[in-house]
């Protein structure tokens, strides 16, 4: 019950890609434009056949061209969110949601909107909506089909940044009903890092790295094959308590963060992504310091990289974050595994975007 | 005024954009979706009624149809009848005149919905016809439907092809724009000038027509 992909190609580029996702996984596929993200999804959809490929799904072969077997794309049962979404622009919202059932039904139709939360817009033509619901009609079509595997092409980069953070927190609530494997294509890794269970990066055609998000943040080598500096981790935090000069305090594992106002009421869960070169560390808690977060671990192991920075993984409880710090400043602190740490952020580091409610019910993998 | 001539004209016109609005459906899909060999070409011949001079081609057409020729034989034998001056050869003439007024709107109407649309129809799971129909024709509906007005309207008025073709034979091939001419050779001037005036009565009424339905397509997809 899982997504199997391989394919190998020459052209348009050269290609040579594995990867499977399980049912409820959210896989997303990183790498920069002309990596051959897309057209790893159009293969997956039938939009395109490479020479060699082979696309099973839940055990259905859709694509084997060493069988000569090879499904046309409107006989796979694939949901699939296209960049500008593609709507069909002469129907309304629920006639594109019904138009992608084999049997329309007009009720199943409005409770796809609902869930959505595009109540009261079913009459409503694409062009008579905003990028944000035109986007989450894209979703109700894809999965109107019941497909068997959901594909997001770049799904929020046709939108603003202050919407795109209010669709990345619709994704993970509706993450709860989406039992069939997922995949993002991105090329920005905040979104991927946010959403993703796990990760493949791409880079021209070739995959560089298979992994659980946290790990594959955490590697500076997979970084680097991106051509990215910026290993970040998530941290899950509670919301304390909202204060009046327009901070919000934020419970962490290891003390209090205090970062600009945090959208949701008191309790909510929420992850920060918590980048390693803004983090500061500290042997002693440091005093007197305009920076006003201050979280006590100590240092799960540190990891030399090539260049003249190390990582230092700091555990904060159960979780861990990450600092990027030069290999002479580890020296001098003789930082040493195990032994206690501060990492100190400021407030201003941490963008909005960079916030997302944690998914309320994990989906069983 | 010739009431037969014009029933003609209209029988020729209905007959012409009958056959013809499958075929610029057909045609028209396949060179705006698909790359092939010798596509600019298929595209010049489609064109080349509009530029060779209407005795020209009508010249062509008529030795093509004639008696000795393989499609007027095949048609003798079929038929049992001459294809040259008849009803059916001006239809078949006609059919042949139009194909760019037919073909050209069309594949615009089609070129201009977005690759990604009629993917996203594939994988909403419409078929290739499905799509057709429930996509692809509302969306290039425009097009087609201008196409079949340039051929009616064109088909009203030609005069050197069906002269050529058909001859001047009441009731069979006199159209009526040959009738406006055979009224002025008479130097009967008023009943020229009744069916000019008819000619350019329905000739605005047709453009009004697309113009209204462009419109009201224009809303609906708005």
């Amino acid at each position: 019950m899982a997504l199997e992909v391989s394919a190998r190609a020459t052209a348009p580029i050269p290609l040579k890609i594995a990867f499977r996702v399980a049912p409820g996984e959210l896989m997303a596929l990183v790498g920069h434009s002309g990596s051959g993200k897309t057209t790893i999804l159009r293969t997956i959809a039938g939009l395109w056949r490479p020479p060699e490929a082979r696309v099973q799904v839940n055990g259905t072969v859709w694509l084997d061209t060493a069988a000569g077997r090879d499904l046309p794309a409107h006989r796979r049962p694939v949901g699939v969110v296209f960049q500008n979404y593609a709507l069909f622009p002469h129907m309304s919202a629920a006639q594109n949601v019904m138009a992608a059932m084999d049997r329309p039904d007009w009720h199943e139709a409005a409770r796809i909107l609902d869930l959505l939360n595009l109540q009261g817009l079913a009459d409503r033509r694409p062009a008579q909506l905003s990028g944000g619901q035109q986007q989450r009609v894209a979703v109700a079509r894809a999965l109107a089909r019941r497909p068997r595997a959901l594909l997001l092409d770049e799904p929020f980069s046709a939108v603003d940044s202050t919407t795109r953070e209010r669709l990345y927190g619709e994704i993970i609530a509706l993450r709860a009903h989406l039992k069939m494997p997922v995949v993002l294509v991105t090329h920005d890794m905040n979104e991927a890092q946010l959403l993703a269970d796990r990760m493949v990066v791409l880079e021209k055609g070739q995959l560089v790295r298979d992994g659980p998000t946290a790990e594959v943040m955490a590697d500076p080598e997979a970084l680097r094959a991106m051509g990215l500096r910026e290993v970040a981790v998530m941290l899950e935090a509670k919301i304390a308590v909202h204060l009046p000069d327009g901070l919000t305090r934020l419970e962490a594992p290891g003390g209090a963060l205090y970062l600009p106002r945090v959208e949701g009421s008191p309790g909510t869960l929420v992850r920060v992504r918590i980048m390693a070169h803004e983090v500061i560390l500290s042997r002693a808690r440091p005093e007197g310091l305009s920076a006003q977060n201050i979280l006590a671990g100590h240092v799960a192991r540190i990891v030399p990289g090539k260049g003249p920075a190390v990582t230092v993984h700091v555990a904060l409880g159960a979780q861990e974050i990450i600092a990027r710090i030069t290999r002479r400043a580890a020296e001098q602190m003789s930082l040493r595994e195990g032994e206690p740490v501060h990492a100190i952020l400021k407030s201003m580091a941490v963008a909005r975007h960079h916030i997302a409610r944690a998914s309320p019910a994990d989906p069983e993998v | 005024m010739d009431w037969t001539a014009l029933g003609l004209s209209l029988r020729l016109a209905a007959w012409t954009v009958a056959i013809l609005l499958p075929v610029s459906i057909l045609v028209g899909r396949l060179l705006a979706y698909r790359r092939f060999r010798g596509k600019g070409l298929v595209e010049a011949l489609v064109m080349l009624p509009l530029v060779l001079p209407p005795t020209v081609f009508g010249f062509y057409l008529l030795v093509s149809f004639g008696r000795d020729s393989p499609v007027g034989q095949l048609w003798q034998g079929l038929f049992g009848s001459q294809l040259v001056f008849s009803f059916e050869g001006l239809v078949l003439a006609s059919i042949v005149f139009n194909l760019p007024f037919a073909i050209q709107p069309a594949q615009r109407g089609f070129e201009a919905i977005p690759v990604e649309v009629r993917e996203a129809a594939a994988c909403c799971g419409m078929s290739p016809l499905r799509s057709l129909w429930k996509v692809e024709l509302p969306l290039a509906w425009p097009g087609v439907m201008t196409a079949m007005v340039l051929t009616f309207a064109h088909t009203l008025g030609e005069f050197g092809i069906v002269l050529m073709v058909g001859g001047s034979i009441p009731g069979e091939t006199k159209t009526i724009a040959i009738a406006i001419y055979d009224r002025v050779q008479a130097f009967d001037d008023r009943s020229a000038a009744t069916m000019s005036a008819v000619l350019v009565a329905i000739s605005l009424a047709t453009i009004a027509t697309t113009l209204w339905l462009s419109s009201r397509i224009g809303r609906r997809l708005g």
